[in-house]
Parts: C-alpha cells; sequence; structure tokens
C-alpha cells in the first residue's frame, strides 16, 4: 500500500512540474524524472537493506537505456509521422520492454 | 531561454488525468515490488526506469494543443504531434539523468545513508538532465 501512494504520488508530482514549466523541451525531462526509483529504492532500502537497493539501482542504469531508445523513437515518429501522440508513446513502449529483457538476461547470465 | 512556469494546460486538464497519472504510477511501483519479491532484485530493478510519465503527458500536451486549435476553427493535429516531440526529445535529456541516477544510487547506497544516497542521485539527475538541456540549447 505505502508503495502504491508514494509512487503515485511522486510520479503525480513530476509530472505536474513538467506540466507548468516552460519551454517545452525543458519541460520533457520531467518525462524522464526517477520518480518510480526513487518510491521504490526508498522503501526496498528501508524494508531489506541498502545493498538490495543497490542491486536494483545497477539493473536500472542498463534498463535506462533502453528508455532513451523509447523516447528517440517516439520522438522521430511524432516529428514525422501522423500517428497520435497516445499511439506513438504507448505503442512504443515495447522498445523499453524488449531493452529491459534483453538487459535482465545479460544480468541474470553475468551473475551467475 | 530562461524557463517559466504556465499553468494554463493544468487549468484545462480533467480531474481524471490526474487519477489516472496516479494509479500508474502507484501501480507501476507496486509492481516493481512485486516482481523484486518473487524474482530478485535483479529483475525488479528493471522497472525502476519504466516510463509512467512520459506516455500520460505525451498524450494530455497533444489533446491539449489540437483542443486550442480546434477552438479556434482550425483542424489541425499536427501543432499537438510535434509539441509531443519536443516533450520526449527532453524526456532524452532527463533518460540520460536516469542512467546517472541508477550509477549515483548503485555506487553510494551501500556506503551512505539511504537519505543523502537517494538525495544526491537526485541531484546528479537534476544537473546531468538540466546541463544536457542547456548544452543542446546552445548548440
Amino acid at each position: 500500500m505505502w508503495r502504491f501512494l508514494l509512487g503515485g504520488a511522486l510520479v503525480s508530482l513530476f509530472a505536474l512540474i513538467g506540466d507548468v514549466v516552460r519551454p517545452r523541451r525543458f519541460a520533457g525531462i520531467f518525462g524522464g524524472a526517477p520518480s518510480v526509483a526513487l518510491a521504490s529504492l526508498a522503501l526496498t532500502a528501508a524494508k531489506t537493506g541498502p545493498l538490495t537497493a543497490s542491486l536494483e539501482a545497477r539493473s536500472m542504469i542498463l534498463s535506462s537505456l533502453g528508455f532513451i531508445l523509447y523516447v528517440c523513437i517516439a520522438q522521430r515518429a511524432l516529428a514525422t509521422g501522423r500517428w497520435s501522440p497516445m499511439l506513438v508513446s504507448v505503442t512504443a513502449l515495447g522498445i523499453w520492454g524488449l531493452v529491459a529483457v534483453a538487459a535482465g538476461l545479460i544480468l541474470e547470465a553475468l551473475s551467475q | 531561454m530562461i524557463p517559466s512556469i504556465d499553468f494554463s494546460s493544468v487549468r484545462e486538464a480533467h480531474w481524471w488525468q490526474f487519477a489516472v497519472r496516479f494509479v500508474l504510477g502507484g501501480a507501476v511501483t507496486a509492481c516493481t515490488g512485486l516482481v523484486a519479491q518473487h524474482w530478485g532484485p535483479v529483475v525488479g530493478g528493471l522497472f525502476l526506469s519504466f516510463p509512467a510519465i512520459f506516455p500520460a503527458s505525451a498524450t494530455l500536451i497533444g489533446r491539449h494543443e489540437t483542443d486550442k486549435k480546434l477552438k479556434a476553427g482550425i483542424h489541425d493535429s499536427a501543432r499537438g504531434r510535434k509539441a509531443a516531440a519536443l516533450d520526449a526529445a527532453g524526456a532524452v535529456f532527463g533518460g540520460w539523468g536516469l542512467v546517472c541516477f541508477g550509477l549515483t544510487a548503485w555506487l553510494t547506497l551501500p556506503r551512505y545513508p539511504t537519505a543523502e544516497a537517494l538525495a544526491l542521485a537526485g541531484v546528479v539527475w537534476v544537473i546531468v538532465s538540466t546541463s544536457l538541456w542547456r548544452l543542446r540549447r546552445h548548440h
């Protein structure tokens, strides 16, 4: 329950900041805010210790590269295509998912 | 250009759009905890960079700009797409900040108190993201 409330509050806060600041490109920075990470790492460190939270942060480094690829492709599709922002931003989530899965497999292989 | 504040998009937004963001953010964070519980922190940590903000923001921006055009009697969705593309361009800077946030948290969490380590990681995110934005603006 605490995870849900803290995560929801942080995502809402960063999203709201992104809504009100200008110029638009600067506001976009908040689309990549570490809202889920802050809530999750704080609660994981409190519950299971900072070493476990540190391992989660290490995985996050690789999946963040997937985030960058996701927004780069979304940006290109929105700037040049005729698809709606909702369709592009939701469909392109698959790219983030693919990179996250690949990162998970690499990390699992390295840890064995 | 110095960043400024404009509340117009918030004034015209519907309450359910904020509710969707809250529920989505909460659900992703809760799921991250459940995944970490079942498959361990290595797999759970992958979800810490889940794009929980960008899809809703891009949709909201696109709709806001298209509605503004419609009110002026012009049916044109291109402006909404361009505005969402600019938002995505900014999110790339935020993404690089996210990589540096993860790196800082990975290195500092075992060595410093959690609050200090996460505060430092947050500061690194702000510095990296805004510095990249400034650099891009000057070139």
